[in-house]
């Protein structure tokens, strides 16, 4: 055990806690940017002009017709800028645009009295506009060539001889859809103008130290002249993320212009217009397996649809090549990358940051040939596990890969598969209208930013006179249960019980320099500096207690609010041993810093250890499909999953099972459309409200659902044995599709493999079962190829950039992505 | 407001009483769509009850003008409990993990709380689920054998449809499942129980006038077509959840609000021996339980139909004021031949409903009429149905909606009604299917034959909620599907 990972006796880590704000949350008194507006004296509010077109250039744009709606106080225009305009971290994204990009662009923004006031205002701006040729879908830009960015190229192996020497060969094509964030708060910014010129910007961000500098870039300001804070989120996602920069400029801009505080909150028709999704894409495969089903070759390309500026793409991009194998040993792999530009909202990170469109296409690879195989997909799937001294296809050694296996196993187990399978069995053969399937999937997921150097953080621990305790870290709540975590592991390490310990917002005053609170990093970056923090300090106290108790530092014991000798013996409380530091002199705060050691990559090659460990887990699902419209039901989920020694089982489980539905979500659920037609509304989001754009609701919630965490599964390399856990379960809802796919299989004659639309609404199901009755092929797919040449994966071009983000480049402001 | 009052002098009509508390410094009730779809806004009003006490109603603060309020009580999450006096609902999802970023909380808090305070929730002799045992379905001890748990209502009677309208993107909703569920029975000295004995405050008329409109809420229905008479660009508002989009999403803005939901004249139902007479005004839920299962074809419409809350607001007469072609009544009420009663200052009219729709969001009704009550004739037809497509189970619009109301003698099929909706401009009735039943046996092959004629049913299109294919597909089956499940009585599919 690693110091960093050993726990002491009676540890606060570990206990079942609920959300350290669950009273406030219930009560309706926890605080969110947009609740500080009415606290606020003398508020601005801030509306977007948005455009009403996919691509073109602004010819005119003349603000004065805003100027005489009552109420109207300014209009903020790219002429505002007294820094630079342009709110992304490529430079790529100018804050007031002279060319419209996707529709809904906010062109200008409008602010007001009230929020009406600026409503009215944004309405009576007059823009003319000279429409462009726009590209909505990524076949598309594919067929223009229209690509952004770098184009990755992960290989390993020889991919011919894996092709040539193979009993089967497939190849197919898959598309599938993004998905929006929906985070129930939306994006929103307060900012106003603190003494002697300094911004003092409130904001649902997930990245305060980027919002800040973004900021300042736009102000022209230097950091310390812009701080932010986050109280929490109502929700991030990832969507708040890099987004919420440009609007906290927006906000900042108009604040120093008027001298009044600005709030900026979108609404969610303009937050869905505006702010980037997850990433669909596009994949073109082949693949090979042995007789005995192994899979021998995988040579694939993946096309992302970056939409209109690259944000996150590249890393997004990354990350989906690292998790195209999922738990499954590929011998001889080739995959490319690239990211299509199309006139749509530019992409982001969301909830796995790509691995899930990685995973997804080797899962509907699994799913689409074990039917031709002959091989149960349960079989199939168990026989291609990683096992111990494999090494992923960007060679990093998988490590623990026999945790995917006794997760199976488990699931199999608990879950009573066996039986199952033999009642779903007897059940279609006596239900000709309906049937039912059970399928499960694995999930292995890298734990760690890929760019190293995001992979550190710092934390702030004020130990009062009192013995209170008050913390601050560089993480962000977005209800993820990190702030909660965070109090358990410094009361854990301070030796002293959860009430002793408060926490404060996030803000850049307090903790500089910090990464996202992405990557499901939170934990274990900032869980490791407020461990360090902490630290330092009872070390300090050590020396104190050990001169008050008469023992050896070493031999000193803080535990639940006592400070004492090991062993036993008397105790000294912990307000009296602080008050008598103080007195002593004795610094009694500290800061605390944090990085994950032992990590190493190369973008450009594709090749490295970007990982500090793999989170596993294991899903089984059963769905129930109806013959006449396609609509299923989710009988039974079974999850065990792998969070190493849980730092706080209540929040992990809600992590597992709330990432677990939100994945069932994006896969059968959630339909973005876009108008891919050619009238003058081409390019304009269909689905972009509660409405058209459907969640889960209770009724999605699978109707017994059972979730465990994997016992015994101390991680040495992170913060008390634990394993990050916010990406990883959102996978195991591949199972759900897969179990949709063998339902609308077994309408048809045994062996029947079926394609299937991602989302699998229940339109796409029921296309799938005429499918599988032998009748039309789904729209909108590509049936799958028995054979070589079969699909041809396009190679790159020879002009292609390697992939190689901006923040490697020495001299560049660090700042690109997960 | 909260067991105080509140002034509400010069709001709009275009005000939301969610903006107005929230510029009340009420910020528990947040806004996540502005249309009634997440239930971040949801908000506790005391409603009356069939007999003479209170229910509390959850509704979305987002879509209904705060005028409408006028001298009635509201409860919001802060009313309910304080961080050191938790309410028993909000100690529940608390403990149990129902919070993670704890946006849509205070909204499910309101929802829960009206469903634990319902009368008729079957008494609490279940024991309480243990939090530890996250995953597993509560233990089926309920002795009522009416309120049997199943995979929507828990062992305390707690109906899962209550939080129908409430979206949560964090917690996947096992845990705020597991909340609901553990509910014991209110305490007795709790207040907010001890209210339900008593009325609710009466509606009294009123009249706010704001900056830029005036609502206004007549005594009784001579005063309300008078004003419709001497305004004709008045809007009507009834649950104001059409209305409420409107205004939130395309900024509809109205110089006059006429405010009918309470009238009482439209808030009648009767049940005579000719025909049942349900109030335009009544809300569906009001409906549902007042019918309380004596037309089966709308109880089985009634859960499909939105959210419950939107159904503690909506009316039927605001679902056929909008003449939209996908409400969800219309083909329920067509297949079941119901008559439209609209008033005006001259008198009634009765108007057979599929006479009523003209076109596109056309109707017959006059400038100067509402509609007073819908009439549905007795005795109704013993073989009834509702199915609905849409892509999520609870809370989404139609993309295609089927009302069937059958009657089979000795397995002939002697009258056939079928209302569609989502296929055409109006909803419609499907003449040509019911031509294609009638007088024919109840049999595989004449269902096959019709199933055909009815997917020629309608001119559907494209759209984000489903493909024409789809569509046409769908109606296709419908019969079928009916068919299946009345032939085997197997329950079919989702
Ligand atoms: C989230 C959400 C989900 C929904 N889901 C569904 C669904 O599943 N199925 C469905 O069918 N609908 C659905 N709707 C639509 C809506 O709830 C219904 O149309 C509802 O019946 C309208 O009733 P209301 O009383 O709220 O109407 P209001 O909004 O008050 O009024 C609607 C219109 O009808 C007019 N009107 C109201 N009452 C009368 C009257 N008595 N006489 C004449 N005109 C009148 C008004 O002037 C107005 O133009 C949904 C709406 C929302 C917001
Ligand atoms: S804000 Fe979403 S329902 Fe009211
Ligand atoms: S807790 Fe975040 S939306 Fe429900």
């Amino acid at each position: 055990m690693s110091a960093l990972s050993e726990r002491p006796a009676n540890p606060v880590v570990g206990q079942e806690i609920p959300h350290e704000a669950a009273s406030l949350h219930v009560t309706g008194e926890a605080l969110y940017t947009d609740d500080l507006a009415v606290r606020t004296h003398g508020i601005l509010h801030a509306h977007p002009v948005q455009a009403p077109h996919a691509h073109a250039r602004i010819t005119r744009l003349d603000p004065s017709p805003a100027l005489e709606v009552p109420g109207v106080v300014r209009v903020l225009t790219a002429e505002d800028v007294p820094g630079v305009n342009d709110a992304g971290v490529k430079h790529d994204e100018p804050l007031f645009p002279s060319e419209v990009m996707f529709f809904g662009h906010a062109v200008c923004w409008v602010l007001g009295e009230t929020l009406e006031a600026a409503r009215l205002g944004s309405l009576a701006v007059e823009v003319d506009y000279e429409p462009l040729p726009s590209l909505v879908t990524v076949h598309e830009a594919i067929e223009a060539g229209s690509f952004q960015g770098g184009q990755p190229h992960m290989e390993r192996g020889d991919i011919e001889a894996g092709f040539a020497g193979a009993a089967h060969v497939y190849s197919g094509e898959f598309e599938f859809a993004g998905q929006e964030h929906f985070y129930l708060e939306t994006h929103c910014s307060i900012a106003l103008v603190d003494e002697n010129g300094q911004i003092f910007v409130q904001s649902s961000t997930q990245h305060p130290t980027e919002t800040q500098d973004i900021v300042a870039h736009v102000l022209g300001l230097p950091s310390h002249a812009v701080t932010v804070q986050c109280l929490r989120m109502g929700g991030g996602f990832g969507g708040k993320e890099m987004q919420p920069h440009g609007y906290a400029a927006i906000a900042a801009l108009g604040s120093t212009l008027t001298g009044r505080p600005v709030r900026l909150r979108l609404n969610r028709t303009q937050d869905m217009t505006m702010s980037g999704k997850r990433h669909g894409f596009h994949a073109q495969w082949r693949v090979a397996f042995d007789d005995t089903g192994r899979l021998q070759a995988l040579d694939a390309t993946l096309t992302s649809d970056g939409g209109w500026s690259l944000d996150l793409s590249e890393p997004v991009l990354a990350r989906a090549l690292c998790h195209i194998d999922n738990a499954y040993w590929i011998p001889n792999v080739r995959v490319n990358g690239r990211i299509a530009k199309t006139h749509k909202t530019s992409q982001t990170a969301f909830r796995g940051f790509g691995g899930p469109q990685g995973m997804l296409v080797i899962e509907d690879i699994l799913g689409r040939c074990a039917p031709q195989l002959g091989i149960d997909p349960i079989e199939l799937r168990s026989r291609n596990f990683y096992v111990d001294g494999q090494s992923t296809p960007y060679g990093q050694p998988v490590r623990h890969p026999e945790r995917v296996a006794i997760c199976w196993e488990q699931v199999l187990t608990t879950g009573d598969v066996a039986t199952r399978k033999a009642d779903i069995a007897a059940y279609n053969a006596s239900h000709e209208h309906s049937k039912r399937a059970l399928a499960m999937t694995p999930v292995k997921f890298g734990i760690s930013f890929n760019f190293t150097s995001f992979n550190q953080a710092g934390a702030l621990v004020h130990v009062y006179k009192d013995g209170s305790v008050l913390i601050t870290h560089g993480g962000t709540e977005m209800g993820q249960g990190l702030h909660t975590k965070m109090l358990q592991v410094a009361a854990t390490t301070l030796g002293v019980p959860l009430s002793t310990v408060r926490l404060a917002p996030t803000r850049t005053d307090k903790v500089p320099n910090t990464s996202a609170t992405a990557a499901s990093s939170g934990a274990d970056l900032n869980g490791g500096a407020v461990k360090d923090a902490c630290e330092q300090i009872i070390e300090r106290l050590r020396a104190v207690a050990a001169g008050r108790l008469g023992v050896h530092p070493a031999d000193v014991r803080f535990s639940d609010g006592h400070v004492g000798k090991v062993g036993g013996g008397a105790t000294v409380p912990w307000a009296d041993l602080v008050n008598q530091a103080y007195f002593q002199r004795i610094q009694l705060w500290a800061a605390g810093f944090y990085r994950t050691e032992g990590l190493h990559w190369d973008s450009s090659a594709m090749h490295g250890s970007p990982f500090k460990y793999f989170s596993y887990g294991v899903a089984a699902s059963e769905v129930e499909v109806d013959e006449f419209t396609g609509a299923y039901r989710l009988r039974q989920v079974d999850i065990v999953h792998d969070v190493g020694d849980s730092l706080s089982p209540l929040v992990d489980i809600g992590q597992v099972e709330g990432a677990f539905v939100q994945g069932a979500g994006w896969l059968t659920l959630e339909d973005l459309r876009w108008d891919e037609s050619d009238r003058p509304s081409r390019g304009r989001l269909a689905t972009q409200a509660a409405s058209t754009y459907k969640l889960p609701s209770f009724s999605e919630m699978p109707e017994v659902f059972n979730v465990a965490l994997l016992e015994r599964a101390h991680e040495d390399g992170a913060v008390y044995g634990s394993k990050a856990v916010g990406e990883p379960p959102l996978m195991l809802a591949f199972s759900v599709r897969e179990a949709l796919r063998e339902a609308a299989a077994a309408f048809g004659p045994a062996g029947t493999s079926v394609d299937l639309a991602s989302p699998a609404t229940p339109e796409a199901v029921f296309w799938a079962v005429q499918e599988a009755r032998g009748g039309a092929e789904p729209p909108h797919m590509t049936a799958m190829v028995e054979g070589a040449p079969g699909v041809v994966p396009d190679q790159p071009g020879a002009d292609a950039a390697p992939l190689r983000p901006r923040s490697e480049q020495a001299a560049q402001p660090a700042r690109a992505g997960t | 407001m909260n067991g105080a009052p509140r002034a509400l002098d010069g709001t709009d009509p275009s005000t939301t009483i969610l903006d107005w508390l929230r510029a009340q410094g009420l910020t528990g009730a947040k806004e996540g769509c502005a249309e009634g779809e997440c239930g971040a806004c949801s908000i506790m009003v005391a409603r009356p009850t069939e007999g003479s006490g209170t229910q509390w109603t959850a509704i979305n603060a987002c879509l209904v003008p705060v005028a409408a309020l006028d001298g009635q009580e509201v409860v919001t999450s802060e009313g309910l409990g304080r961080p050191d006096a938790l309410h028993p609902v909000q100690r529940e999802m608390a403990v149990r993990g129902g919070s993670q970023c704890g946006y849509c909380t205070p909204g499910f808090i309101c929802s829960m709380a009206a469903e634990y305070y319902r009368e008729g929730r079957c008494a609490p002799t279940a024991a309480t689920p243990d939090p530890s045992q996250n995953g597993h379905e509560p233990a089926a001890t309920a002795n009522d054998p009416g309120n049997a748990p199943d995979h929507e209502h828990g062992p305390n009677g707690f109906d899962l449809h209550a939080l129908s309208g409430n979206l949560c993107r964090c917690t996947g909703y096992r845990p705020i499942r597991d909340a609901a569920y553990a509910l014991g029975a209110p305490a007795d000295d709790d207040p907010y129980a001890a209210r339900l004995a008593a009325a609710p405050p009466a509606a009294r008329a009123t009249r706010l006038d704001g900056a830029t409109g005036t609502y206004a809420r007549p005594g009784d229905l001579t005063e309300a077509l008078s004003l419709l008479a001497d305004h004709p660009d008045a809007v009507l508002v009834a649950g104001a959840t059409d209305w409420g989009v409107e205004v939130n999403i395309r900024g509809a803005r109205t110089p006059f609000a006429i405010g009918i939901d309470r009238l009482p004249e439209l808030r009648t139902l009767s049940v005579g021996d000719d025909s049942v007479e349900i109030g335009a005004a009544l809300s569906l839920s009001e409906v549902e339980r007042g019918l309380a299962g004596r037309v089966p074809l709308l109880d089985k419409m009634f859960p499909q139909f939105a959210s419950r809350l939107i159904r503690n607001g909506a009316t039927i007469g605001g679902n056929l004021g909008t003449g939209s072609p996908i409400g969800d009544t219309p083909p329920a009420l067509l297949a079941l031949e119901a008559l439209v009663v609209l008033a005006s200052a001259d008198g009634e009219r009765e108007v057979p409903l599929a006479d009523y729709f003209t076109g596109y969001r056309q109707t017959v009704k006059r400038e100067g009429e509402l509609i007073r009550a819908v009439r549905i004739p007795l005795p109704l037809s013993e073989v009834t149905a509702f199915h609905k497509i849409a892509k999520r189970r609870f809370d989404d619009i139609s993309s295609v909606a089927v009302g069937f109301a059958l009657d089979l003698r000795e397995g002939v099929v002697t009258k056939a009604r079928i209302g569609l909706g989502g296929v055409a401009a109006t909803p419609i009735r499907a003449l040509a299917t019911e031509a294609a039943l009638e007088g024919r046996a109840w049999s595989a092959d004449v269902v096959r034959e019709a199933a055909a004629v009815m997917r020629a049913e309608g001119t559907p299109m494209d759209d984000h909620r489903a493909s024409a294919a789809y569509r046409t597909a769908t109606l296709g089956t419908a019969l079928l599907k009916l068919h299946a499940e009345t032939a085997t009585q197997q329950e079919v599919g989702a």
